[in-house]
């Protein structure tokens, strides 16, 4: 008997070693190593361009590329078509055929397979159904895509690509096309749903609320390489570099100087232990939440309230530190008296400091 | 470097969404092979026909008076039908684009509708109304008007089959493009012709060009509708078209091929201009081309 | 006449008060000049055909249809017409899928002159398909040395001539659908263990069957009241090789305008039969697919 696939049974660890992909003269992925262990939920997050879908579209199978090897589990899948990679995709758009029923969308991978491993009809029917219990869409066998709205849609796409029982899940953007009150409620979901099933799950997306709350761990991609990875309390309380320290938080880059040993933004100095960069100039990064205005002790900056907004459960002011230097976001609570013109001085909770090149 | 490089994108990897190249070459070749042999073949065979005994004869064939009659009868033709249904093109799509009015998809189905009759119907329903057994023949003979048989009769039977030509490239580009700017041009003053002139023509400008090109290539070309209405009268009311079927029956092949091969070189025109329109201002002709 | 009523003035100030209110002028005359010529040039015409057939009366009009020369030509004219829109339908197909998804040298021309038979007109299109399927022309001579197929003068050379003008419908209705399916869908059914044969049978060609069928009607359509390009090759021989059309001149030719007229009307329900499916196709792939 013709075996389907080499690979071992789910869940499988995906290894990626070494890929890189030219595009041309530029590099689209640029040495990508990556371990994905068994059953964990891992979500590739960069902006736009910085090569996390064209990853996970190398990892399916639907791009060539340049060098480097692909690994699930010990098979190494790098030259395995995509048909046999066994990996269940889940497009951005969601690619449904639009001609099929829900049903037979996700019926699709089995119906597909060779007589010989072809389940039943009546196991396919109740595979069907399964799935749709699943995705908690019950009852919409009969449906077409066209009459489905977009968050059902997402779902039989999902439920299409768990049909086949892949070795890994993998979704493109799983939230992109959603409005904000689904994409909240569809996270958790996917969540509950990768905890019950227990696939190897990688996702891309560009919003890092999105990649903190669902993941187990994150990676970080800018310009085709990674620039960290670790779980998401990894990634936001310890950035490893300018890029993921500029990218996670919202944070205001403000260009600072070290100097003897201490760090200086204009006149002021910011901390009295040598920091870990070199002397020169550096990049400081500042999220809204980094800053005290009550704090006692510690080097106090100077700054004006240049504005004063609300945002859900805070207040956000921004604080116009000094000329040449961008207005800094800082959150306070609704009930603090402050309004625009004010003079206040702050002090930092943390300092995120990189080298700038 | 100690790690293993693997390299397999030269061969080996093809994309997803693709045939293998052995299906796509035989693809190919079926295609090319099919356009060739019922396409390109023909076209070659007019010009080999028509240079069969040389140049010379090929060159005589235009110096036949009829010839030449025939020859200017489809300019006149053309002349006539090309601008008319400019005109009705241009009314019927500032009327259908720029105004809400119930009965409009009826209106644009009933434009469409000489592309949905044969030719010969075309003509045959003018000599119903003007032959000397129609509707108006016995009034046409008392005041001695002749329309069915003569060069009216052919310019209608050319206008209605090349009716719908014009209007359908323009009625969707001009819904397209909407109102706003004609608004914008009235409010900043301009008078109701004035904005059509300065806003909506040059808006549609290849469009109509395209579509006078079809027309006028039709209204040259047309034979089933015209034959019937014409009564192949040599030298009076045959166009090129006609004039060819009566040098073929008349075994004058290479006379023929010849006035064949000036309409054939017509529509390569035709098409050369389209192609580079289409390449050129792809984007500012309507959306999908159907003919 | 009804016709002449619609456009005149009352109505005209009726349709003027129709459209909804506008700041842009003109709409009275561009829409009734429009409606005018309209009515002069196509409605009133046409009309007149369904009026002097129903003049006719229905076991007329059948009785006309059923003479076996009448009956021949319409055969004759729709197997034909139908042979031809179904051979274009599957290489109109090819040649799309070709023109839209490969690359290789000379494909703008062959693009281009798909269309040749939308500008060529239709007498030299005939004399050209004859003088090459002849005895002696370039095909009609091998086909006849290998296979001993005579294709001039016969019912096969009107096949060959109604396959020329109907190949660029099929062509151009396909290609823009083609354009425009979602290569993430083929991908889809590739992730999903698909071969590429069942992606294409399973995947591409139900998408595209809309397209295929309304290209199909619109050849066929045409192919049915084609005149030109078939009266040279056909022989025109009565019972054998005689199409619907060419029997209308022959009757007018005989001042025989009941016939003609009967002959007309049924083509002429013949292709707004076939317009009403191609609509029909096209609502319910809309409906089904949530396109056009």
């Amino acid at each position: 008997m013709r075996a389907r696939t080499g690979i071992e049974a789910a869940p499988a660890a995906i290894h990626v070693e070494a890929i890189t992909k030219a595009f041309g003269a530029t590099a689209a992925l640029d040495g990508i190593d990556l371990d994905i262990r068994g059953g964990e939920l891992l979500a590739l997050l960069g902006p736009s361009g910085s090569g996390k879908t064209t990853l996970l579209r190398v990892i399916a199978g639907l791009e060539p590329i340049t060098s480097g090897r692909v690994l699930f589990g010990d098979e190494d899948a790098t030259r395995l078509a995509v048909q046999r990679r066994h990996v269940g995709f889940v497009f951005q758009h969601y690619a449904l055929f639009r001609h099929m029923t829900v049903a037979d969308n996700i019926a699709y991978g089995l119906a597909v397979r060779p007589r010989s491993e072809r389940p039943s009809r009546t196991d396919i029917r109740r595979r069907v159904s399964e799935l749709l219990d699943l995705v908690r869409l019950p009852g919409l066998e009969k449906r077409y895509p066209g009459q489905l709205s977009g968050g059902q849609r997402q779902r039989v796409a999902l439920a299409r690509a768990l049909a086949v029982d892949p070795k890994v899940l993998l979704l493109d953007e799983p939230f992109g096309a959603l409005d904000a009150q689904v994409r909240r409620d569809l996270r958790r979901w996917l969540r509950e749903i990768h905890e019950r099933t227990g696939h190897t799950t990688i996702f891309v997306t560009h919003d890092q609320d999105e990649a903190l709350e669902l993941a187990d761990r994150v990676a970080v991609l800018s310009r085709g390489r990674i620039e960290q990875v670790g779980t998401p309390d990894e990634i936001y309380d310890r950035p490893s570099s300018a890029f993921v320290a500029g990218f996670v938080g919202q944070p205001t880059r403000l260009d600072v100087v070290v100097v003897d040993g201490k760090v200086r933004l204009g006149d002021v100095t910011l901390s009295a232990a040598a920091p870990a960069v070199p002397a020169g100039p550096a990049a400081l990064f500042v999220r809204p939440a980094d800053i005290d205005l009550e704090a006692a002790s510690g080097p106090r900056i100077a700054a004006t309230v240049a504005g004063v907004r609300r945002a859900g459960a805070v207040r956000r002011i921004e604080l116009r530190v000094a000329d040449g230097h961008p207005p800094v976001e800082a959150e306070i609570a609704p009930g603090r008296a402050i309004a625009r013109g004010d003079a206040v001085n702050f002090t930092l909770k943390a300092l995120r400091l990189f080298p700038s090149h | 470097m100690a790690e293993a490089r693997h390299a397999f994108q030269g061969h080996g990897w093809r994309p997803v969404a693709a045939e293998r190249p052995a299906i796509r070459r035989v693809l190919t070749v079926v295609a090319v092979g099919f356009v060739a042999l019922f396409i390109l073949l023909p076209l070659a065979a007019v010009f080999a026909e028509a240079l069969r005994k040389g140049v010379p004869a090929f060159l005589e064939a235009f110096t036949d008076e009829a010839t030449l009659a025939a020859v200017q009868l489809t300019l006149l033709v053309a002349a006539i039908a090309v601008p008319a249904n400019l005109v009705f093109g241009l009314a019927a799509a500032w009327a259908i684009a720029k105004f809400e009015f119930p009965g409009k998809s009826l209106l644009i189905t009933l434009i469409d509708l000489p592309f949905s009759v044969s030719p010969v119907v075309s003509g045959l329903v003018f000599v119903l109304l003007f032959g000397s057994h129609g509707l108006f023949g016995e009034w046409l003979q008392a005041n001695d008007v002749k329309i069915i048989f003569a060069v009216p009769g052919i310019v209608l039977a050319t206008i209605f089959v090349t009716f719908p030509f014009i209007a359908r490239e323009l009625i969707p580009l001009m819904q397209e493009q909407g109102t706003s700017e004609e608004e914008a041009a009235l409010t900043l003053g301009a008078s109701g012709l004035r904005t059509f002139l300065t806003v909506t023509l040059p808006n549609v400008k290849w469009a109509l060009l395209y579509g006078v090109l079809l027309c006028n290539a039709r209204a040259m070309g047309e034979f089933g509708a015209v034959a019937v209405v014409s009564g192949h009268i040599r030298g009076l009311t045959n166009t090129m078209p006609l004039h060819v079927e009566i040098l073929y029956n008349e075994y004058n092949f290479v006379g023929a091929f010849a006035v064949a091969s000036l309409l054939a070189g017509l529509a390569l025109v035709t098409l050369l201009a389209k192609s580079l329109l289409e390449w050129r201002y792809g984007d500012e002709l309507a959306g999908a081309h159907r003919h | 006449m009804t016709a002449f009523a619609l456009t005149g003035p009352a109505s005209l100030r009726r349709a003027i008060a129709i459209a909804k209110p506008s700041a842009l002028p003109g709409f009275g005359i561009t829409f009734g000049f429009a409606l005018a010529y309209l009515s002069l040039i196509v409605l009133i015409p046409l009309s007149l055909l369904v009026w002097r057939a129903s003049g006719l009366g229905l076991g007329g009009l059948l009785g006309i249809a059923t003479q076996p020369r009448v009956r021949a030509a319409l055969e004759t004219s729709f197997y034909l017409s139908f042979a031809a829109a179904a051979l274009n339908a599957v290489f109109g197909l090819v040649i799309a899928w070709v023109l839209t998804r490969y690359t290789f040298p000379g494909r703008a021309l062959i693009d281009a002159m798909v269309d040749l038979p939308f500008a060529l007109p239709t007498a030299v299109a005939g004399i050209a398909l004859a003088a090459l399927y002849a005895p002696n022309g370039w095909v009609g001579f091998w086909l006849d040395a290998w296979f001993g197929l005579k294709v001039a003068f016969t019912p096969l050379g009107i096949f060959v001539a109604l396959t020329f003008i109907g190949l660029p419908f099929v062509v151009r209705t396909v290609q823009p659908v083609i354009a425009e399916l979602d290569r993430e869908i083929e991908e889809a059914s590739a992730t999903l263990g698909a071969s590429r044969f069942q992606t294409i049978a399973r995947v591409i060609l139900p998408t595209l069957v809309p397209a295929i069928l309304t290209g199909f009607a619109l050849a066929f359509a045409r192919a049915v009241g084609e005149y030109g390009s078939v009266i040279f090759i056909a022989g025109n021989m009565p019972f054998v090789s005689e199409i619907a059309p060419l029997l209308i001149i022959v009757q007018l030719e005989e001042f025989n305008y009941a016939g003609a007229t009967a002959i007309a009307t049924i083509m002429l329900a013949l292709s707004f039969a076939t317009l009403f499916a191609i609509n029909l196709t096209q609502a319910w792939s809309r409906r089904r697919l949530g396109h056009g």
